[in-house]
């Protein structure tokens, strides 16, 4: 795959110099020694192939910004090298529009802005008013928009034209239902027609989307490089291990990566999921009726023993989850050496697939608060379906579907209509 | 690094750097046009007051100090000579002003445009250029309208007026882009210019005559840039005579290399600029 964007060993200072004076002393070649040099970003590398797309995720801070900034070219690495074959569109939504013009005006004003000429910008205007979809609005001064109309129109005009590398920095949340459905189907077109996608954002379900790969930032270092849910798994491993408790990553049999977690204060010694008969099942049929049993040894004295666990689709995105602080069955008074068995009895009402499983055991609400031990993908079962029509979808939602014919149309009794469900 | 690294490629930079302006001609255009109607949309006159606020500055001049005032200016036979003579020095002094003071703020103003948006920075330079050019050129209108008003008529040494007016932008956006990209790491420059610019006005025979200064700051008078310019207003509105064509061609010199020095500052700036907004 040809490389579209090729970061090498790239680093940002950013620097403070004891004067300004020694700033612009600089610009005419004379040689000082700034005071403070603070690195935001060091030491990181990737590639980025053409048509790739990649999700740089991190904690606030952790440089991803600066990065994609290098990138889109507003600003220069201090050390280091980037590459960019193509041409580059930052998706930046609403950036110089003014309230007192139409959408028209300020469509036309952004354009202008992203360098296309004033022909192009005329021959597109009509595109860009169908993609918003905001009726006569378009024509009316902004003030009077909604911050969704005012979205629309932002977005229409960003991806009017298909850059070779699109860059998204935490804009896609934004809108109507409707229309965030609409932007992430254009991106996805985008993408299938070969644009390289660079997106930053903190919802793991638009990365798990969109991208085929993702970064993980943490302190201005490149920490991870891989699959977006082994990524992410690892992310919510290191937000909850703020005591810095090691993060272990495992692969398993089949290449899929579990990540683990915690202080060890509780360690969960058994995980299974038993069928009706209670025998350990790794294919269950669906809507059939299953227990997830947990065997939880405590290593040293708890307050509070918060058991969770969540069922994730293959993409690694949550179908269910809950724990035993939300059901009110929290554990208190734990001594060492104490056992605790949970058993979660439920049917198994998900489509075909493979799923997994992650488990937690904490202190209270989220498992951010006091981490005995969290492990992604402690289990993995498939669901199959043995017994019930045919159906698609992640979820099971048995339906009772009545039809009946209410009236027949003059040219219905050529057809031999049949309805079964006589109302 | 040498003082002046490679001139060849510093004069090329500069090249790209006009080349991406012209590029973005049409946004420029646009910007400023979109200035103007956002700031009088919502009014019930509209275009109007572009022209009205200048006007009423000329009938302020007019009445006060003719008639009130009765100020009267030597080698003028009418009593509005003196309203004439503030009209031509304002008419330049304006120009310049507004442009420079547009361009100190103009990069700090669209701090968060610079950071995400890639494009030629010098783009917003050019717009607020223009918006100060098009206030002054309703500005110059209504002073060659009101003119014939007072008995001064025009003269063939008008042709000079577009020629005076490039000069003075040109001079104004060189010293504004350089303390402008100054501006955005030490902001002091700012406030500092804002002061120096009303000393500078007082300095040049706007209001007075050039007549009145003393003899031993007279040779002084040589190093400010805006006379020339001034007095060159003042010969082709009021005296009908030539501007001081030898000082001219002496500023245009200076106005050249300020302006190439002015890129070149803001060429080396405009990478670092993002990291301080």
């Amino acid at each position: 795959m040809p490389a579209a964007v090729i970061v090498e060993n790239v680093g940002k200072a950013y620097v403070k110099y004891r004067s300004e004076l020694q700033r612009f002393a600089r610009w005419f070649g004379i040689s000082v020694t700034p005071l403070t040099e603070q690195w935001a970003v060091r030491h990181v590398s990737f590639l980025v192939g053409r048509g790739e797309s990649v999700g740089i995720i991190g904690q606030n801070g952790a440089g991803k910004s600066t990065i994609l900034k290098m990138v889109t070219g507003t600003t220069r690495p201090t050390e280091g090298t980037i590459t960019v074959e193509g041409r580059v569109s930052a998706l930046e939504l609403g950036l110089g529009m003014n309230p007192e013009l139409t959408g028209r005006e300020n469509v036309v004003h952004s354009a202008g802005l992203m360098g296309m000429s004033q022909n192009t910008i005329h021959e597109l205007l009509p595109a860009i008013e169908n993609f918003a979809e905001i009726g006569k609005y378009f024509d009316q001064p902004m003030r009077t928009y909604s911050s969704g109309m005012g979205m629309r129109v932002a977005f229409s005009v960003a991806t009017a034209i298909r850059p070779e590398i699109l860059i998204v920095d935490e804009a896609l949340a934004v809108g109507d239902t409707y229309f965030v459905h609409k932007c992430f189907q254009r991106i996805r077109e985008f993408r299938e027609a070969g644009t390289t996608l660079l997106i930053v954002s903190h919802d793991p379900t638009a990365i798990q989307k969109l991208c085929d790969r993702a970064i993980l930032m943490e302190a201005g270092r490149m920490v991870l490089d891989g699959d977006p849910q082994e990524v992410f798994d690892y992310y919510n491993a290191l937000i909850a291990d703020k005591e810095n408790t090691t993060v272990r990553t495992t692969r398993s049999a089949e290449g899929r990566v579990a990540t683990e977690s915690g202080s060890g204060e509780a360690v969960i010694e058994q995980l299974e999921l038993r069928d009706a008969k209670g025998q350990p099942v790794e294919y269950v049929g669906v809507g059939q009726t299953v227990t997830l049993r947990a065997l939880v040894r405590v290593k040293s004295h708890l307050n509070r023993l918060v058991y969770g666990y969540m069922i994730r689709d293959r993409l690694g995105q949550p179908v269910f989850g809950t724990n035993t602080h939300h059901t009110d069955q929290p554990c208190v008074d734990l001594n060492p050496g104490d056992q605790v068995e949970f058993i979660a009895e439920f049917p198994m009402n998900l489509g075909p697939g493979s799923y997994s499983v992650s488990v937690a055991l904490t202190s209270g609400e989220t498992h951010v608060e006091k981490n005995y031990q969290w492990r992604d993908l402690a289990l993995v079962f498939t669901v199959a379906n043995l017994d019930q029509p045919q159906f698609v979808g992640t979820a099971w939602v048995p339906p009772a579907i009545k039809v009946s014919t209410i009236t027949r149309g003059a040219l219905a009794h050529s057809f031999q209509m049949r309805s079964e469900g006589k109302s | 690094m040498g003082l002046l690294p490679n001139l060849r490629f510093q004069v090329l930079s500069i090249v790209a750097l006009i080349k991406a302006a012209w590029q973005y001609r049409g946004f420029i255009a646009s910007s400023v046009i979109n200035d103007f109607k956002s700031r009088l949309s919502h009014t019930r006159f509209g275009v109007a007051w572009v022209v009205l606020q200048p006007l009423a500055q000329v009938v302020i001049f007019a009445t006060i100090l003719s008639n009130v005032l009765g100020a009267r200016l030597q080698g003028t036979s009418t009593k509005y000579g003196y309203v004439g003579y503030l009209l031509a020095g304002t008419a330049c002094w304006s120009l310049f002003a507004d442009i420079v003071q547009r361009c100190m703020t103009v990069f700090i103003d669209n701090g968060a445009l610079l950071k995400k948006i890639q494009f030629p920075r010098i783009t917003l330079a050019a717009v607020v250029v223009g918006i100060a050019s098009v206030n002054n050129l309703a500005y110059v209108t209504i002073v060659l309208l009101a003119l014939p008003l007072m008995a001064v008529y025009p003269g063939i040494h008008y042709v000079w007026l577009p020629v005076l007016m490039i000069m003075t932008i040109s001079l104004a956006a060189g010293i504004g882009l350089f303390l402008g990209t100054l501006n955005v790491f030490a902001r002091d420059v700012g406030q500092v210019v804002s002061v120096l610019l009303q000393f500078w006005f007082w300095m040049t025979p706007i209001v007075y005559p050039i007549s009145i200064v003393p003899e031993a700051f007279r040779s002084t008078l040589v190093l400010n840039p805006v006379l020339p310019l001034v007095v060159g207003y003042q010969n082709v509105l009021l005296y009908s005579t030539r501007p001081p064509a030898h000082q001219l061609m002496w500023l245009a010199l200076v106005v050249l290399l300020l302006l190439a020095a002015a890129m070149f500052v803001f060429r080396r700036a405009s990478s670092e600029m993002v990291d301080v907004l």
